[in-house]
């Protein structure tokens, strides 16, 4: 079964049409990679995916493990197991990061008609997988995101990931600020929640990225379409010759 | 739906505390003059000194009164008050000399259970006494023997002016004298009841001492007063707690707080306020005109003020510290929240009198729906706090686009010694932050809450434990229906 269908989505910002007609399946325990120019629309995609309100559907649908999402509210779609990794993680002040992730998974596990765990049950799962991404204990303690450097972000977004287990991960640029031993620590948490029941979309514009965590399938994104899919080689072909070869028009873009 | 109806749906939950007990209720007649004076101290079978002081206290206000001289510099706005409208004093009915609660007007019983507090000491948590004031008198105290056993003196400012009189006399009017101000004036004249605690020298007060304010009847003010001293070397931490059903009219709280800290002692006051706001439309709701100050008498002593205050139509409320003795230390903490059509002027005084004398000022106010919020904070240095220190934080939340933050600091150094800090910051609860939380698998509620608890710790954590998740609690009640 697919994890994902997405069906000729057209979706607005602002009155301004972004996203103009995407069709993608993702199966589960595929990976997937979005690549295409600043602006095309990438970021938007993984917003209306994550049900952000600001974002208007125009039209089309998308199925979630055979679910409507597009009725989903985020939380809904954060319960039924969508993560999104944030290109620009938000600031919580005076949230500890373990407080945040234990109410977040205990509000998934509600959901899901699961006990709450307490913080003894917790705080192993998250040491184990702050671990896992070699992040400090003492970021447990510390308010969610504020202050952490711009890599740091991004390796607690996947922390989080890792607690939250998803079904479906959308990863906007994550790999985006971190240096060359953070990607490969973050590339290996990533690489460990590879699962046939799990999906995971890596929205990037490096194939350095995808050197680690490799794709079964590459799209790319342009003016709000999908304009060309293929293999892992796709990416390669992009990072010799940018976009201009597949669409003309883009040549300026890149 | 937008972040800012979000915001605005959980803002807007019914205030749960609203409802009316029906007492039989000895009320006097409305309206202000010396004979209403008279009649109340009457009333509480008072000594010669109370009635002298009240007179002149009347006598005072009534000249203020004249002169128009009805404070106007606070950033709120209301229709005149009334002062004939008012009742002065409104008691439920019960025997003279009640020697337990079972003699207690099961009613008012009823009332408090249903506020979540219980007056049975078996039933308490074991921690906590409570002296329960219902409308202009205090019901019942618990735990009163448990404490005498240390010392300890809490009991109705009614039962200490019959049992401590030379306590009273010592200590009523030292901090907050009947010609401090408008209301305090006010408040003199006419309080019937609050609460009075003493700790001896050397005493740990071995239990939370709290008051419940209950304002229960129509048409009456509240105006009660409280006094603490605690002597050299002892400490104590009181909590006090108010609501008052919904009415249309609004109701008058005038009340005063005096602390009086000796050598070495500590007193920690903590509220959490919830007075009947008013409606969505700004109909009802309490006038929270209240004066509250302490004084660090000795050396080395500390006085801690920590407040929430989430009720009321108007909060006008600057809990202070006189820093007289050397070393000592001031403190407060507060989160004002106004939602609707609240007004909050709100903050501090620190007035630094003796020597390495140290302040810290943490407000935090959030502003949702029309509210109007506003920290008045001054910070004074005299001539001899040489090594004086403050540090002064306000924040400011708002929720929507529709209410207001403002702040007014004063500052004043008379010596150059002082050592001051100041910080200021006004942010906005963004829907990105929201959003961020919701893709966790919060509600937008929890999402909120999550948010404005993170903004609030500096404060809450200054809260006892069993007051701090009240607080929690209340803030998002208060603020349900305002989020967007
Ligand atoms: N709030 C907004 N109002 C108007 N336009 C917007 C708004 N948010 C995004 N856009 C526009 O939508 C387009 C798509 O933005 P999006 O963030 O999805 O791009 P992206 O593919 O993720 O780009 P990048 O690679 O730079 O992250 C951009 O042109 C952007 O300016
Ligand atoms: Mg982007």
């Amino acid at each position: 079964m697919n994890m994902l269908e997405i069906r000729n989505l057209h979706a607005r910002i602002d009155n301004q049409e972004i996203l103009k007609g995407i069709d993608l399946a993702i199966p589960a325990g595929e990976v997937h990679a979005i690549m295409g120019p600043n602006g095309s629309g990438k970021s938007t995609l993984a917003h209306v995916l994550a049900r952000r309100e600001s974002y208007e559907v125009a039209e089309g649908q998308v199925l979630f493990q055979g679910k409507d999402l597009l009725a989903m509210k985020p939380e809904e779609a954060a319960c039924e197991g969508l993560f999104m990794a944030f290109q620009y993680p938000v600031e919580v002040a005076g949230i500890s990061n373990a407080y945040f992730l234990r109410a977040a998974l205990n509000a998934q596990r509600k959901y899901r008609g699961e006990d709450p765990l307490d913080a003894i049950d917790f705080l192993p799962i998250l040491k184990a997988k702050m671990e896992l991404l070699e992040m400090d204990e003492r970021f447990q303690g510390r308010s969610v995101n504020e202050g952490f450097s711009g890599g740091e972000k991004k390796r607690n977004e996947i922390v989080q990931m890792a607690v939250l287990e998803p079904r479906l991960a959308v990863l906007d640029e994550t790999d985006s600020g971190l240096d060359i031993d953070a990607l490969k620590i973050v590339a290996r948490g990533v690489n460990a929640m590879r699962s046939p029941d799990r999906s995971i979309v890596l929205i990037t514009h490096y194939q350095r990225l995808l050197d680690y965590i490799v794709p079964d399938y590459v799209h790319v994104l342009a003016n709000g379409r999908i304009i060309r899919s293929g293999g892992p080689e796709l990416a390669l072909e992009l990072e010799n010759k940018g976009y201009g070869w597949i669409a003309p028009a883009l040549a300026g873009a890149q | 739906m937008t972040t800012s109806n979000t915001i605005q749906d959980i803002a807007s939950q019914e205030y749960k505390w609203g409802f009316i007990t029906e007492v039989d209720e000895d009320r006097i007649p409305k309206g202000l003059n010396e004979d209403t004076i008279r009649l109340i101290s009457t009333k509480k079978n008072e000594p010669g000194f109370m009635l002298d002081w009240r007179l002149k206290a009347y006598r005072h206000w009534a000249s203020l009164e004249r002169a128009h001289a009805e404070p106007t510099w606070a950033h709120i706005k209301h229709p005149p008050i009334d002062y004939q409208g008012i009742t002065y004093y409104s008691a439920p009915k019960q025997k003279p000399n009640r020697k337990s609660l079972d003699e207690v007007d099961p009613e008012v019983l009823e009332a408090y259970s249903k506020l979540g507090i219980s007056l049975n000491e078996q039933k308490r948590l074991a921690g906590v006494a409570v002296d329960a004031v219902f409308d202009s008198v205090s019901v019942a105290t618990t735990f009163k023997a448990k404490l005498a056993e240390k010392g300890v003196i809490f009991c109705s400012f009614s039962e200490a002016v019959q049992k401590h009189p030379d306590l009273v006399k010592k200590y009523l009017g030292s901090v907050v004298p009947y010609s401090d101000n408008f209301f305090a004036a006010l408040n003199a004249a006419v309080f019937s009841d609050g609460s009075f605690a003493y700790v001896p020298k050397g005493v740990r007060c071995p239990m939370e001492l709290s008051t419940y304010f209950r304002i229960n009847a129509a048409d009456t003010g509240q105006f009660e007063r409280t006094l603490i001293v605690v002597e050299e070397g002892g400490y104590a931490s009181y909590l006090e707690g108010c609501t008052a059903p919904k009415r249309d009219e609004n109701q008058l709280h005038a009340a005063v707080v005096e602390l009086i800290a000796l050598d070495n002692a500590q007193i920690k006051y903590s509220t959490v306020q919830n007075w009947y706001p008013g409606d969505k439309e700004g109909n009802g709701g309490i006038y929270n005109f209240v004066t509250k100050r302490g004084k660090c008498l000795g050396n080395n002593s500390k006085i801690s003020w920590t407040q929430v205050e989430t009720g009321s139509a108007i909060t006008w409320k600057y809990p202070s510290v006189i820093l007289m003795g050397d070393n000592s230390v001031g403190e407060f903490y507060s989160v004002a929240l106004t939602n609707n059509y609240q007004q909050a002027d709100t903050g501090t005084k620190m007035i630094h009198m003796g020597k390495n004398t140290k302040s810290t000022i943490i407000a935090k106010g959030i502003s949702a729906g029309h509210g109007q919020n506003t920290y008045r904070g001054q910070v004074k240095i005299m001539k001899g706090a040489t090594g004086a220190r403050n540090y002064t934080q306000c924040d400011s939340l708002l929720i929507g686009d529709q209410c207001g933050a403002h702040t007014f600091p004063y500052i004043e150094v008379r010596n150059g010694s002082a050592r001051m800090e100041h910080e200021a910051s006004t942010s906005k609860i963004g829907e990105d932050q929201i959003f961020y939380l919701r893709q966790r698998g919060l509600s937008a509620e929890e999402a909120v809450s999550m948010i404005i608890n993170g903004f609030c710790k500096q404060v809450f954590r200054e809260l006892p434990m069993e007051f701090a998740v009240e607080a929690q609690k209340l803030l998002s009640v208060s603020l349900e229906g305002s989020v967007g």
